[in-house]
């Protein structure tokens, strides 16, 4: 029978066990239903998601809330939005208590003194024209001085197809500044022209974040075979898809079959009682889904399946440390 | 289906039900290793955990808990946990 330890030499058996006892669960949180901006494409305004709940006020409430969700488990709160900077009593609430990440789109900073070591992941959308197109401004400006130098702190770099051959100059900027990143896909939940992945922009996009991470590798993070699973959405020869996604909320989750999925995960809305399909838009194709969480996760909850080479598993490892890393369960 | 409820057979019968259920290759009933560790060394997780567990439910009338799944981390583990609540009587099961 192959075992993890009979497919691993000394140096990644090593790097297996850093990992392999993490048991890593994880929630997403809507801490608002307002922000700040308004992105051409952004799931939760372009699929009414901000529409369906309201806001819990009561700070209290959400100290109740967060505690019962430690109690089912819940060991890392991912808290999106809206904009959750907006509300910084409630993601203190959270920081407080557990393991925290907030996805923010950097306008405001948030404060060191209340958040030392929480970890932040900033949104871009590409270089001073694509964001000014997409977003309405240039975000880097503002949330590269805010943020400059913050061991805590990386870019999610949302690639679009219009920035083939012109990431490197955004890594060098996000480098430059001091600060990490980490690469996903754009999924143009708005349909905005000109934004959706083509076959041969989605090879030619592989090789460019390949290429990204052999030269720049101590400031992107991220691995070759997340490059392969989100550009081809393909994993071991099984499609990406509903019947596959891992990322669903648990309670609503009925699907026969069951997948591997993430145990007990649920996304709620802002009035910590709703919940959302899963951890990206209610209205979203799942076939053209490239959300990249749900890609790294869909990987994770699969580790038997990469058991049957050694790089197989290797593969597995590194997507792993990779997800680890992003949420601060191991050091960069 | 009551299966024998020595220690001996309950480990053989959890093995093969893994191996069946989670169609584990290159391993027999006498070859798995009952020590090995399930989840750092095979692979694997609480839903194959909780598969096994409905099948064994079924054939020794035991229910394992959920919360008890981290503790059971070989077959000897499980199975050691089967016969304790074997004979603990019918109310646990
Ligand atoms: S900053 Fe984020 S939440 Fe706000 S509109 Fe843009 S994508 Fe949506
Ligand atoms: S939209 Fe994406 S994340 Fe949501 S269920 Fe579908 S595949 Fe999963």
């Amino acid at each position: 029978m192959k075992t993890v330890s009979s497919l691993l030499d000394a140096h990644w058996y090593e790097r297996y066990t850093k990992i392999s006892k993490l048991n890593i669960r994880s929630s997403i949180y809507d801490v608002t239903n307002r922000c700040n901006l308004r992105c051409k494409g952004c799931f939760f305004f372009s699929s009414d998601e901000h529409k369906v709940a309201a806001e819990q006020m009561d700070i209290a409430q959400w100290g109740s809330f967060i505690d019962a969700e430690m109690a089912r488990g819940v060991n890392l709160a991912i808290l999106i939005g809206g904009e959750p900077t907006l509300c910084l009593d409630r993601m203190e609430a959270f920081y407080k208590r557990l393991p925290t990440f907030c996805a923010t789109n950097g306008l405001i900073r948030v404060p060191r003194d209340r958040f030392p070591d929480m970890m932040i992941g900033i949104s871009l959308w590409g270089d001073e024209d694509d964001e000014r197109m997409l977003r309405g401004k240039n975000t880097f400006a503002i949330s590269s001085k805010h943020y400059a130098g913050d061991p805590y702190t990386y870019y999610l770099f949302t690639i679009t197809p219009k920035q083939i051959g012109r990431t490197e100059g955004i890594i060098r900027k996000i480098r430059d500044v001091g600060l990490k990143v980490h690469m996903q896909l754009l999924s143009n939940d708005e349909g905005v022209s000109g934004f959706n992945w083509q076959p041969a922009e989605l090879i030619a996009i592989r090789s460019e974040m390949d290429a990204m991470l052999d030269a720049y590798p101590q400031t992107v993070i991220s691995s070759k075979y997340y490059h392969e699973i989100i550009t081809t959405g393909t994993m071991l020869g099984r499609p990406f898809g509903w019947m596959e996604c891992p990322s669903v909320t648990q309670p609503m989750d009925h699907r026969q079959p069951p997948p591997k999925r993430l145990t007990n995960f649920i996304r709620w809305a802002s009035d910590l009682k709703t919940m959302h399909r899963c951890c990206t838009s209610e209205t979203r194709d799942c076939k053209t889904c490239k959300d990249g969480a749900a890609h790294m996760s869909w990987v994770m909850v699969n580790k038997r399946a990469h058991m049957g080479t050694a790089k197989d598993l290797q593969n597995w490892i590194e997507v792993y440390e990779m997800f680890a890393k992003l949420y601060q369960f191991l050091p960069w | 289906m009551r299966v024998g409820t020595d220690l001996d057979t309950i480990v053989l019968h959890i093995a093969q039900v893994m191996i069946s259920e989670l169609k584990l290759e290159d391993v027999t009933a006498d070859t798995f290793d009952p020590d090995i560790d399930l989840v750092d060394e095979v692979g694997i997780d609480s839903m194959d955990l909780a598969t096994v567990a409905l099948v064994l439910r079924d054939e020794y009338g035991v229910r394992i808990d959920e919360d008890d799944y981290p503790k059971l981390t070989t077959i000897r583990l499980i199975s050691e946990y089967i016969q304790r609540k074997l004979a603990q009587g019918p109310e646990s099961a």
